[in-house]
């Protein structure tokens, strides 16, 4: 125990040290601005449960999609050496195919909605798998061949429910999007826990990992130890068609509506953010899913943070752009360089005083 | 023996494939047009709707086309396109001299292309995160700066007529009949997004010259009324036009240009060629950056107001117009010629979509899709051929 705080101490987090300052940071600047600001208190919500509330909720409630999001993200981030920008209008599509299967029956049980669930993934994977093939077999920059999807994607999910935004009025809908009945954690914080535990068991049990960076660090190298880069490609690229029917279920059951227009929107480059400053490179290889995690709570507490500082929701984009400038000016290469050099300049000062001090 | 070399003609490179091939689907698709809709496609007035209409993406694409080629990209095009749009606007509006308003827009384009340069090329930060805060930033600037709608007070005195002309933009879903003026119903419709504030700029100087149009006679048409009504270009179209040939001309013949495609096929490489690599991407970057406000001011004539949602979604047409024109995301391949005509394909296939009839709104932006899946596995297929026939007469020797 004693070793590993050592250990943590001498060589850093690693590649977590930003996303971990950057919360830090954003917590205590929270802290001095507004003690109550973490207050969390139990309330009693419109079904009458005991539910948990308070910013630290809302914030990390809210940042649900964005963290499934990230997590194949990071996936196919490292795979391909490319981000998915198709991930929102793939999540509408999945969003208009659960709401299609939802109101296809009569009323609304436990098995039609495991079933509209099934069907959304499966959709979405599909879409994933075309988006991935573009990519492994093709050879198209990730970018480009998602940006097919990206111009086309949301008019498909127009298309599905024809045009109309249905809404859905059941109690286990309203239960994946809000409070399971008895439980005062959000549902959709207990999906995201079960995600990580679930690739952290794929991670632990193959070695979906290992491949998938030596994919992302040299394609032909890997090729050449036998790994098939084509099928990790395309692999990573499905996954990410799951995560994002599960972000997109999320979203449709939080409002108990689909539209097609504004079901996460912009969030294509959210998920990209959440990734970089999670210290992941963009151009593949190496990866951690956990900073891509952080991440995203990074994103959604400055969001937060700004909202409750009063600032306009339009503006709020400006001041984040400051501050993802900051983030990654530190976390550069170059800064970072200078940074060592005059840490070894400083103890090589230290280091010579005493013993001018002698003479 | 060397003199039989020397008459052998150099085969085509990637990207002057890529163009021809960019350039005779525009003839096929225009021609195809031409026979079966006749009407519209036959006047010359149709091609010079669409140059008016997308000047302004005409040369943020050329800007993009410059860092794709060296291996980059750059997503706050559209945001800068729209900050510079509202700057202008504001200036102008409140007093500001019209050429003062074009240095200001250059001058917005060259800081946002410095800044963001600097960080990908001499702070090592990949640009697409520093392209992507770029974008956030113009994008809330543009919001900052623009009149918060539901603070804007609206004299009530006013009747519908001066409250347009004053800058509010009633959608046709308002009734003019029942339409009531008073303050709270007004502040209400903005609330519902029924209604949106722009700046209309009330600048005389300026006026005269959003106004201002090129008149060729020769090539109109006679309307059935009789009238005589001549094609018309704005001086947008011929400020894209420039852009055009000098970014193609800078591409093709200065060292600049030519250090672009050495820097995006092989970093190494150009380095060891004597490239001076950073300063090289940051100037692309520079480049792209300048003509994203030139296209700002060229929006600006177009339209003659400022709005927050100005170009939205703008950098990503332009991205898919390069595209089609042949330049690869990769780096070291592509032409501004063909990014030209990566626009008209866009916004042609649009036209066609409209003329034929399919109006419900999916139809545009599917077949923009679909077009857009269609040429990248065409090229994806075209480099793979040829990179294959290369290896094999690289074998032969």
């Amino acid at each position: 125990m004693k070793n590993n705080f050592k250990n943590i101490f001498k060589n850093g987090l690693g590649q977590l040290t930003i996303p971990i300052i950057a919360i830090l940071l954003l917590v205590i600047f929270n802290l001095i601005r507004d003690p109550s600001f973490f207050r969390i208190t139990i309330e009693i919500d419109n079904a009458g449960n005991r539910v948990l509330a308070g910013n630290l909720i809302s914030i990390i409630n809210a940042a649900s999609e964005l963290a499934i999001l990230a997590m194949g993200m990071t996936l196919v981030t490292a795979a391909s050496g490319g981000q998915d920008i198709s991930v929102g209008a793939a999540a509408a599509i999945a969003g208009s195919a659960f709401v299609k299967v939802l109101k296809s029956g009569g009323n609304i049980n436990g098995l039609i909605v495991l079933l509209a669930f099934v069907v959304a993934v499966i959709v979405a994977m599909c879409f994933g798998a075309f988006n991935g093939t573009l990519v492994s077999i093709f050879k198209i920059q990730p970018m480009i061949a998602t940006l097919i999807l990206f111009t086309c994607g949301r008019s498909i999910a127009y298309w599905i429910n024809g045009g109309a935004t249905p809404t859905v009025d059941s109690s286990i809908v309203k239960a994946i999007g809000g409070f399971i009945p008895g439980c005062p954690i959000p549902t959709p914080v207990l999906i995201v826990i079960a995600m990580a535990i679930i690739f952290k068991l794929v991670f632990h049990f193959t070695s979906l990992e290992l491949f998938t960076q030596s994919v992302g660090i040299n394609g032909s190298a890997a090729k050449l130890n036998g790994i098939n880069s084509t099928w990790i490609k395309l692999l990573s690229f499905i996954i990410l068609g799951a995560c994002v029917a599960v972000a997109g279920c999320i979203g449709v059951s939080r409002l108990g509506l689909i539209n097609h227009e504004t079901l996460l929107i912009d969030i294509e480059m959210d998920t990209i953010l959440a990734v970089a400053i999670g210290g992941n490179s963009l151009g593949g290889g190496k990866f951690k899913m956990a900073g891509s995690i952080i991440g995203a709570y990074v994103i959604h507490i400055l969001t937060v943070t700004l909202y409750a500082m009063k600032v306009p929701s339009t503006d709020v984009k400006a001041y984040k752009a400051i501050v993802i400038i900051i983030l990654v000016v530190i976390g550069s290469p170059v800064i970072k360089k200078w940074f060592a050099k005059t840490a070894a300049r400083i103890k090589n000062k230290k280091a010579s005083a005493p013993m001018k001090g002698a003479q | 023996m060397k003199n039989t070399k020397t008459f052998r003609r150099e085969p085509l490179t990637d990207s002057q494939l890529l163009m021809t091939i960019a350039i005779c689907i525009f003839l096929v698709m225009y021609v195809g047009a031409m026979l079966i809709f006749k009407g519209g496609f036959l006047r010359a007035n149709q091609i010079f709707d669409i140059l008016n209409d997308n000047a302004p993406l005409i040369i943020v694409s050329c800007g993009l086309t410059i860092v794709m080629i060296g291996g980059g990209i750059d997503i706050s095009v559209g945001a800068v396109t729209s900050l510079v749009v509202m700057a202008c606007a504001l200036f102008l509006n409140n007093g500001g001299n019209v050429y003062l308003s074009m240095l200001l827009a250059i001058g917005i384009g060259l800081g946002f292309g410095l800044v963001q340069g600097f960080l990908i090329s001499y702070l090592d930060i990949q640009p697409f995160i520093v392209t992507l805060a770029g974008m956030f930033f113009a994008r809330g600037m543009t919001t900052i700066l623009s009149v918060d709608p539901q603070k804007v007070n609206i004299d009530p005195i006013h009747n519908l007529f001066e409250t347009i002309h004053r800058g509010a933009l009633v959608n046709t879903s308002i009734d003019p009949q029942t339409f009531n003026t008073s303050t709270e119903n007004l502040t209400e419709l903005v609330r519902d997004g029924k209604m949106t504030f722009f700046e209309a700029i009330k600048n005389m100087n300026f006026r005269t010259l959003l106004e201002g149009k090129i008149k060729i006679d020769w090539l109109g048409y006679t309307a059935p009324n009789g009238n005589r009504i001549p094609a018309s270009m704005e001086y947008g179209v011929v400020i894209a036009l420039l852009c055009v040939v000098v970014i193609f001309l800078l591409l093709k013949f200065h060292k600049l240009g030519r250090g672009f495609y050495a820097l995006g096929g092989n970093q190494t490489s150009a380095l060891m060629l004597g490239i001076n690599v950073k300063r090289t991407r940051f100037l692309s970057y520079v480049i792209c950056g300048l003509l994203s406000g030139i296209s700002g001011y060229v929006f600006l004539l177009h339209t003659g107001a400022g709005n927050a949602t100005n170009a939205v979604g703008m950098e990503m047409n332009a991205i898919a117009a390069s595209i089609i024109g042949g330049t690869l995301l990769s780096g070291g391949v592509g032409n501004v010629v063909g990014t030209f005509f990566g626009v008209m394909i866009l916004n042609t296939i649009k036209k066609i979509v409209v003329t034929s009839g399919l109006n419900a709104p999916w139809w545009q932006s599917v077949t923009t899709g679909g077009m857009l899946c269609f040429f990248i596995i065409l090229q994806s297929v075209v480099i793979f051929i040829r990179s294959k026939v290369r290896r094999s007469r690289i074998s032969k020797k």
